[in-house]
Formats: C-alpha cells, structure tokens, sequence
C-alpha cells in the first residue's frame, strides 16, 4: 500500500493516523479536513468556552490551546485542511476535492463525523439560534452567553442538558425544552434522568418536558421559541441539541451502504449496498452508523487502521461502549448500552451527596451500568460486560 | 523497564486506564485513581491503549509519545 488517504481531520482521522504508523505503515499519508484546523477535541469545547475573567481575544487563543488534539513529531503526513472532499470513487479509488484535484488512494480512512442535526422545518435559522458542534460554533454561543439573556435550549441528548447547565452557570435564565417527559430519559432511563432532573432544578433550570420547539419566531432575530402545543417562550438566544448527522453527503452515489451512517462490519471495513466490503476503504467515529461517543470514535480509529494495513489479521472491535457527560460540577459516566435496557436497578441515589449507581438489564442479562461520582462501581461493572458475551449491538 | 505517570492535576477519574489495563490502573476504595508505576513490560499494548484511551491525556508513557 503506497498511498493512504484520510477523509476528516478530527479525532478519528488523526488517531487513524497515528495507529497506521504505529502498525509500521511507511508510505504517503494525507489528511484532508474541510476546517481550516489542526486536530481539536470537542468535548472541551463549551467548558472552555465558559472560561470567565479575561479577554475575549485571550479567552479564544486559550480555548484553541486547551482543544488542540496532539500531534506527534513524526507522524510525516501531509495536511490538505480548509479542503473538503466532495466525491468518492470507490473502484477508481479516487477522492475528488472540492477545488477539483483528485487523489488517489490505495486505502481510504473515512472518519468525516457529523455535523448538528438542524430540521429543515427551522430553517433559515434568526440570528441569536445556535449549534454547537464546530470550534467556530463554540466561538459564537460562547459571545452569546450573555448574563440575564433568556436562553431556550432545544434537545433532550446530553448535549441539551450540558448546554443548559452551561448557560445557566453563566447567569442565563434558562429553559430546556425535551421531548420526552424527562431530559436523558431514552439514553439513562428512569432513575438516572430522575437524578439529572434534580440537578437541573437545583441549578434553577427550567425544563419543559413532552414538548418540541415548531417554530423559531423573529424573522431576521430572534425573539420567542414555539413549542408544539402553540406556547410561546421569549428567548434572546436558543440553541438546538437536537443530535448529530453523519456527514456523508460526499458519499452519495459511491455504492457505499449509507443508512444513518457509513455501514461497516467489525473490522471497520465499509460496505458497499450489496452488503460487501468495498476494496481498501474502512471508517471509524461518528460518520459510522454507530454511537456517537469520544471513546468509540478513538477504539474504532485503531481498528479500522490496523485493518487496512493487517487485512482479516486485525483484531474486530471487542470493546464495551462506555461514554461521559459532565454537567452542574458531576460527571455521569455510562458503560454498555443503558439505552436498550428493558429493566434498571438502583443500587444507590443520594441527590444531595452527589452519588448515583443503576445498572440496566435486558432479559435478565446485565448490558450496562450508569454512576456519578462511584467509579469504581463503574470499572467493576465494566469488567463484567467485557468478560460476558456482551455484544455491541 | 515500563514506566509510567499520571499527571493527577489533569485525571478526571474517567476510568477509561482502569477499562483498558485493569492489572495497572485501578480505582481505590476512595474511588481515587491509583496505578502501578512501573508495570511489567508485557503490559506495554494494555498501557499503550490506556493511555490513548485517557480523554485528558493523563498518562505517560516513559519514552513512548501517547
Ligand atoms: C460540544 C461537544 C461535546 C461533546 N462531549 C462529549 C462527551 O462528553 N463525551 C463523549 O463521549 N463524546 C462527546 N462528544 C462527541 C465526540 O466529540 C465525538 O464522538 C467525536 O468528536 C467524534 O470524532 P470524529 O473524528 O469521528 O468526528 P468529528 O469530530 O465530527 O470530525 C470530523 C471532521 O471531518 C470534517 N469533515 C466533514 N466532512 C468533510 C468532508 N467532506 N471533507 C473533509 N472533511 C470533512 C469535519 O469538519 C470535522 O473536522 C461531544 C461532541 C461535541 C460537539
Ligand atoms: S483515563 Fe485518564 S482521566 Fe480517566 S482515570 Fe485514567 S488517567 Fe484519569
């Protein structure tokens, strides 16, 4: 393999990188990475966004510091960033660029993630309503986090609730919109939204529950969120958590299996409609039809890379899903899979010690465990979904 | 010889060393992070996956870049 190329510059990409050259690949690697960016971290990017005290300027050098993901010396890759690709052919094995160049690859890494999922129903977004996914996106509703704005926060995921929290601490009045009856009910289940909720409330947040945000009223700017049920909530900035979009579009019509995702099979390899691997292309993080967490997109950067340089040899991924969200000073960490649980147990919830213990349970069988400030409860549980038959999916 | 560190001031107790090398990294009754420092060498791929595993970057290893 004389040529490597790498679609998307983020955490996926570069560890992909970085376990190719460990795995002893000596030939031409390129990254391609539409931001105009080295390698950062996401999910730093709204705790240093709240960075308080000095200079907008200092604020936005120091965020870009803390974020940056490193890059070893002697990785010897070229970076094409500020370069989006827009086309694949995947039996000429070319990856077309948006300036027109074509490269070709004798294996592709595809780790281009995904993007806010804004519904075209909202859009043209008024000014004041917010994403964050982007460094660029965290510049803004950092400027935005104004003391005693009204802000509405739209998503009932992890992102929503961090937000919420977030705006909160920095003095904000604001409202959470979910659709569920509860913030995290579908991803934590019962006790542990129950947990969060009390969090929220302590912290002053609103949530309004089984509702979702219609319409964004304003016209030019912002002034009001509508709900489904015709209520009006005024709001100088809102921000919509409304979950991820795997970023394929450059994908269409490439034969690849694109359902809520890049389709692979356990070493990473996409596949193609027809359910075959497409020669030489694997992919890895959140441009996957997989969960969308920091760990799963770094475990399967590794295999995908070991996959391309060690074909059937490499190992297929193994590893238990496990994922954190940190959010009115704890952080609730989660391995396995509590969001397909049919049954959860509170071993502990003591709201105002700050500790929380549930496992989740799927016809009698233990397929995760839930903790806030008991990790090694958590390390034991995980332990356990790795040495039983646990399977990803 | 395998050596390595955690910088303590960084470790958020995410436990993702304790998942990767459970025979090196282990929480205490405390639930505080406590590790082995020089583990031995046949845990290198175990150490090396803990420490690429750490979301802040935490762990060192003695003349190997995380
Ligand atoms: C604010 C925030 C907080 C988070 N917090 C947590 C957390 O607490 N815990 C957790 O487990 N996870 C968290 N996550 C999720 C985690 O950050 C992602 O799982 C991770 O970033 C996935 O990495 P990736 O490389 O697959 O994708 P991405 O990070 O999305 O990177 C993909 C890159 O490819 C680029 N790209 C897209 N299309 C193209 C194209 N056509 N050509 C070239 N380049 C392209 C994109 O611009 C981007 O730079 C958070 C995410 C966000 C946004
Ligand atoms: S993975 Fe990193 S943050 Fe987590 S316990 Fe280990 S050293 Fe600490």
């Amino acid at each position: 393999m004389k040529r490597i190329v790498v679609a998307g510059a983020s955490l996926a990409g570069l560890r992909a990188a970085q376990t190719l050259r460990a795995e002893g690949f000596g030939g031409a690697l390129v990254l391609v990475g539409d931001e105009p960016y080295m390698p950062y971290d996401r999910p730093p990017l709204l705790k240093s966004a709240l960075m308080e005290g000095t200079s907008y300027a200092a604020q936005a050098k120091a965020q870009a510091t803390a974020t940056d993901l490193p890059v070893p010396g002697d990785l010897d890759a070229t970076w094409l960033l500020g370069t989006r690709a827009v086309g694949l052919d995947a039996y000429g094995k070319t990856v077309r660029l948006a300036d027109g160049r074509e490269l070709p690859y004798d294996g592709l890494v595809i780790a281009t993630g995904a993007a806010a999922r804004v519904p075209a129903a909202l859009t043209p977004l008024p000014a004041g309503v917010h994403t964050l996914r982007t460094r660029d996106e965290a510049a803004a509703l950092r400027a935005a986090l104004v003391p005693g704005r009204r802000a509405v926060v739209v998503g009932g995921g992890f992102l929503g609730s961090e937000i919420a929290a977030s705006a909160g601490v920095c003095g904000l009045d604001v409202t959470l919109v979910v659709p569920e009856e509860r913030a995290l009910l579908r991803q934590v289940g019962y006790s542990a939204s129950q947990f969060i909720a009390g969090l929220h409330h302590s912290a002053g947040i609103r949530v309004v529950g089984g509702r979702r945000a219609e319409v964004l009223d304003g016209g030019a700017r912002l002034t009001a969120v509508g709900l489904d049920d015709g209520t009006e909530l005024a709001a100088d900035i809102a921000v919509l958590a409304l979950g991820a979009v795997p970023n394929v579009g450059w994908l269409a019509g490439s034969g690849i299996a694109l359902d809520g995702g890049v389709r692979c099979d356990e070493r990473l390899r996409v596949l193609s409609t027809d359910g075959t691997p497409l020669p030489g292309i694997v992919a890895a993080g959140d441009v996957t039809d997989s969960l969308g967490h920091w760990s799963n997109a770094v475990e399967q950067a590794a295999v995908a890379a070991r996959t391309l340089v060690h074909g059937d040899a490499a190992q297929p991924l193994a590893a238990v899903p496990s994922f954190w969200s940190d959010l009115h000073g704890v952080t609730l960490r989660a391995v396995g899979r509590p969001d397909i649980a049919d049954e959860e147990r509170t071993a502990e919830y003591n709201l105002a010690g700050r500790h929380l213990e549930v496992t989740y349970h799927r016809a009698g069988r233990l397929v995760g465990a839930a903790t806030i400030g008991r990790n090694s409860r958590l390390a034991a549980h995980r332990r356990l979904l790795a040495e039983s038959a646990f399977a990803r999916a | 010889m395998l050596r390595i560190t955690v910088d303590m001031n960084l470790c958020e107790s995410h436990g993702q060393c304790v998942f990767a090398a459970p025979d090196v990294f282990a929480f205490d009754d405390d639930d505080y992070l406590v590790y082995e420092a020089e583990p031995s060498p046949d845990r290198l791929d175990e150490v090396r996956t803990a420490a690429a595993m750490c979301p802040v970057r935490a762990v060192a290893i003695e003349g190997v870049s995380p």
